[in-house]
């Protein structure tokens, strides 16, 4: 292997080192703060040598992996994710249990198969990364052992994965079959031959494995339940980088493979969009524990998404990239609210849990209350230009009817996320029914910084996106997208 | 540079509002109040030289402009520029704002700080909405006014604040969303047309459109500001957000922020798709005069005084909307002077409203009366304000309301008939208020203390504004004739072509009211 190669995949070697050790660390008993820190050191090297492998890019690893800008940017998003996640996590698991080692160890595993789902170009690599990723939030969701809720999301996602997995696996049978081969390029003669029925059915049963990771409506029926019983930093995970990687392989597969120019995958990527975008929406309507109310609402988001994938072009993948980042930044500030506000022995989970924290901590309220605002998409939060971004990507591919039923979701969304804010605002009120439940957030610093720092990212990215524009518009273009 | 400083320091002014809440209960007031007085006496001092000077050149329609690229990808610019038109609104606002400071002042007790960080952000967001000539930049501005709207409702309003709240937020972003995505389809089209992305304002003015893109385009727009304000079919939001808002929230809402809805039209909506305004203009006027008969017909069955005139504003606002759309000079002169005359008059009494829910605890009108002999400053000043928005001449709402009769008489009679039916609902309105809540018998023997000296000053000020402008109108008139005029000269001709210049020259000249035809 060539030093450039190596080069070229040190994030990923990086992660599996900082996972080894982690596990070693174990058999030295060491605490903590100890894991934690490693397993932060091991983010963070990762992200530096980023900039070591953007110096040999464009660069195919063998025929599994490539690396390239888009492979770059989605890497950063993951590794910078997962740091946010295992940062907060510190506060969130002291005193919960004696020992965290294998915790962190598969939080970094989970990354890994990440990274190597947004490298991969051909069918072995994707289904590897894509395991890498399952198996270890199995494990992760059912963390809190002693939890049946937790239990029972485990092993829900476990079935469903499972299931999904197989799905993905019988996909690419069909497409071998069809094609006889498994790297996403080489597939693209078969997509426009005579007997491209059997590759259809494979690239949907392919999409019905991804829909699943996504929770898309109709693979959707996980997401509430896992949301909820899953420990808040792991619902983190889920909630935000383990789809983003899922996108980027999307995108890329989609592209790749010459489906992204196919009217039948795009409309079928359209109705799923429609579909999740109100469901999502209208069940999100009747909740009333946040979790939940939150997986729906990230079933929305998908949705939305999905609008920009189906758009497509350079603008549509552009349009994909800040639609993942301004959705992690997101959705990280509001878990980590709940997390901060969250004791062992309890989650902050009810709606109610949340009343009247603006007075109780201005600080958290406000984070609170611009989360909330970014992700019901108000200008000057990352949110709006989201918005904004995915009615550009649908007008100008002449999606109108797409663009109007986003913009029919955003109004149905705001319901909700009005609910989530005005409860912050709630003065106390003489009747407290529930004083147990008045949460006080509790700080510490990394905490403090990783919320600071989200909250910088969301107005930042709201205010002024430009410098961020560009790096996305240069990870979208090296995508090999046909000028049609 | 000095519209982006007006705006900046209002958002910094709120914030230091909000911190300096620490200090004492005290500070978010003054720091609120002089931050308004300061913006209002600085824009004032820099622009007023320029009004009534002749260096006005016709090459450069804006007064004052300022523009520096903000997110180049896209063609959009932080392009902020002023005329006439935009001139008497941020004042206007930066009036009211000071009003509702003082409203304010001993309404409020808890959270001062939050709250006068809501109130300074809102009139930056709504005078960042009058000057942004970027259409991007516009909308960002025009969303920007309503989460601080928002929260004003919905943690200082009355007992269905929360209902109200949600309510006006959501037909607000609903209406926005469709401006939003006729924005975007503008500029892809333009786009699609020249080869350049922009969002500006002066550039995509030029944009020719097939009419049927045009007419949806149209209806968008349309639709955003007809919900801002409020045309009929789309007002439900009005009367429960003002009548539950706090006192400073109302004056806010009725006084400026209706406005916003009225100059999108008259500057995007109309110039930018004048085709298709000119097919619509029959529709809107309809709905202006449907508004006028029917939020006068609704404000008399109130007994929540604040309810009655929020109904009025609809009234008010459907004389702006036939004015606007009557397509004359003076029916949008009139329409310009009639914004700016309900700005004062309502938000006046919104004031009124809530000093007297401040002092008996109630605004339900049933359980008033008899009140002139307990307050009797407050029951004069309340008589001047209701009988303005009677539209009695000699008070500025009579000018603006003639104006848009006149105009509209020209262009359309049947129409221009019902409306000024409208005005005798008016007086039947602004009567049963003054009767109802002053006159009568003083059943439940209030005895509570009248105005206070600073209320006194700030209602005895306006009124003397309202006078003004009623009896001297021509100054406002020649600022905002400017910009009128090159509405119509940028749409097409207006519909009325038999409009001919010698008397409009001698009608809009006339300092004093003509005869009251009615």
């Amino acid at each position: 292997m060539p030093v450039h190669d190596i080069i070229a995949l040190l994030p990923a070697l990086i992660l599996a080192g900082g996972t080894l050790v982690v596990v070693l660390g174990a058999a030295w008993n060491c605490s903590h703060g100890m894991a934690s820190r490693t397993t932060a050191i091991s983010q963070v090297l990762a992200l530096t040598s980023l900039s070591l492998a953007s110096s040999v890019i464009p660069r195919p690893v063998t025929s599994l992996l490539l690396v390239d800008e888009f492979t770059l940017f989605y890497t950063a998003l993951i590794l910078i994710g997962g740091l946010g996640v295992s940062l907060l996590s510190q506060g969130y698991l002291d005193g919960t249990l004696d020992r965290h080692n294998e915790y962190y160890a598969l939080i970094l595993l989970a990354s890994l198969g990440g990274l190597v789902l947004v490298m991969s170009v051909h069918g072995a690599s994707f289904f590897l990364g894509l395991e890498l990723l399952s198996v270890s939030l199995y494990v992760l969701l059912a963390y809190r052992r002693d939890e049946p809720r937790a239990l029972e999301a485990g092993i829900k996602y476990l079935l469903l994965s499972a299931a999904a997995s197989a799905f993905v696996l019988f996909g690419f049978a069909l497409l071998y079959f069809s094609s006889g081969e498994l790297a996403f390029a080489a597939m693209q003669p078969s997509l426009t031959k005579a007997g491209r029925t059997v590759f259809l059915v494979g690239l949907a049963l392919i999409l019905t494995g991804i829909g699943f990771k996504l929770a898309v409506v109709p693979f959707h029926l996980w997401a509430a339940d896992v949301f909820q019983g899953s420990p808040l930093p792991v619902t983190a995970f889920i909630a935000t980088i383990s789809k983003i990687a899922v996108v980027g392989l999307l995108l890329r597969a989609l592209v790749h493979t010459g489906g992204s120019a196919d009217e039948a995958v795009i409309a079928t990527l359209g109705i799923l969009a429609v579909a999740s975008m109100f469901l999502g929406n209208l069940l999100a309507l009747l909740q009333e524990n946040v979790k939940r109310l939150l997986a729906y609402s990230s079933i929305a988001h998908l949705g939305y998404l999905l609008v920009a994938v189906v758009a497509g072009g350079a603008l549509g993948a552009e349009a994909v990239g800040f639609y993942v980042a301004a959705y992690m930044v997101t959705m990280l500030g509001i878990f980590g609210v709940l997390m901060l506000l969250s004791r062992p022995s309890m989650e902050a989970e009810q709606v109610e849990d949340l009343a009247g924290l603006l007075w109780r901590d201005p600080l958290v309220g406000a984070i609170w209350v611009i989360a909330v605002l970014s992700l019901a998409g108000v200008p000057l939060t990352a949110g709006f230009v989201i918005k904004f971004y995915v009615v550009v990507a649908g007008l100008s591919s002449d999606r109108w009817l797409l663009v109007l039923f986003f913009v029919v979701n955003s109004v149905i969304g705001l319901f909700y996320y009005l609910k989530l804010i005005r409860i912050v605002l709630v003065r106390e009120s003489g009747s407290s029914e529930r004083p147990m439940h008045a949460m006080i957030p509790r700080w510490n610093w990394s905490d403090g910084f990783v919320l600071a720092s989200l909250i910088l990212a969301i107005i930042g990215l709201g205010v002024y996106p430009i410098p961020f524009i560009d790096v996305i518009e240069q990870a979208a273009a090296v995508l090999p997208i046909g000028t049609d | 540079m000095i519209l982006l400083l007006l705006i900046a320091f209002l958002m910094l002014g709120g914030l230091i509002a909000w911190v300096s809440e620490r200090l004492g209960p005290q500070w978010p007031r003054w720091i609120a109040l002089g931050t308004t007085v300061v913006s209002l006496c600085t824009i004032g001092l820099d622009t007023i030289p320029h009004l009534f000077g002749d260096v006005v050149p016709s090459s450069n329609p804006w007064l004052r402009e300022f523009t520096v690229p903000w997110i180049p990808r896209f063609g959009i610019g932080l392009h902020l520029a002023m005329d006439g038109l935009g001139f008497l609104l941020i004042v206007l606002t930066l009036t009211l704002g000071i009003v509702a400071a003082i409203a304010s002042w001993t309404e409020i007790t808890s959270g001062i700080g939050f709250f006068h960080f809501n109130l300074l952000w809102v009139l930056a967001g709504i005078a960042g909405v009058f000057v942004a000539m970027d259409l991007f930049l516009f909308f960002v501005f025009w969303e920007l006014m309503l989460v601080p709207m928002y929260l004003l409702i919905s943690i200082w309003g009355h007992e269905r604040r929360s209902y109200a709240a949600t309510k006006f937020f959501l037909f607000t972003q609903a209406g926005g969303l469709l401006m939003l995505i006729s924005i975007l389809a503008l500029s892809i089209v333009h786009y699609r047309q020249t080869g350049v992305t922009t969002f500006d304002y002066a550039v995509l003015l030029g944009t020719s459109l097939p009419p049927e893109t045009e007419f949806w385009l149209m209806l968008g727009f349309f639709a955003a500001f007809a919900v801002k304000l409020p045309a009929v079919p789309l007002h439900p939001w009005l009367p429960d957000a003002h009548t539950e808002a706090p006192t400073g929230g109302s004056i806010i809402l009725a006084g400026i922020l209706l406005k916003t809805g009225a100059y999108g039209m008259l500057r995007f909506a109309i110039p930018l798709f004048p085709n298709a305004s000119e097919t619509f203009a029959i529709v809107a006027m309809t709905l202006g005069v449907v508004g006028i008969l029917y939020g006068a017909l609704l404000a008399f069955a109130q007994t929540d005084f604040k309810r009655l005139v929020a109904y009025s504003s609809v009234t008010h606002l459907g004389f702006v909307l036939l004015g606007i759309y009557a397509g004359t000079l003076h029916a949008r002169e009139g329409a310009i002077m009639a914004m700016i005359a309900h700005g004062l008059s309502t938000g006046a009494l919104f004031m009124i409203a809530g000093v007297l829910q401040e002092r008996l605890r109630t605004r339900d009108m049933r359980r008033m009366g008899g009140l002139w002999p307990v307050v009797p400053k407050l029951s004069g000043v309340t008589l001047v304000f209701s009988m303005a928005s009677l539209g009695i001449p000699g008070l500025a709402n009579f000018i603006g309301e003639f104006l848009v009769l006149l105009g509209t008489y020209r262009v359309n009679i049947p129409l221009a008939v019902l409306a000024t039916i409208g005005v005798v609902g008016a007086a039947l309105y602004s009567l049963i208020l003054i009767q109802r809540t002053f006159h009568g018998e003083n059943t439940e023997n209030w005895k509570v203390p009248d105005l206070r000296g600073v209320q006194f000053a700030t209602l005895g000020s306006m009124i003397l504004v309202s006078l003004t402008l009623g009896l001297y109108p021509q100054p406002l008139l020649k600022i905002s004739k400017p910009a009128v005029a090159r509405i119509q000269t940028w749409g097409s001709p207006p519909p009325a072509q038999e409009t001919s210049a010698v008397p409009e020259k001698d009608v809009s000249d006339r300092a004093t009211p003509s005869p009251p035809d009615r």
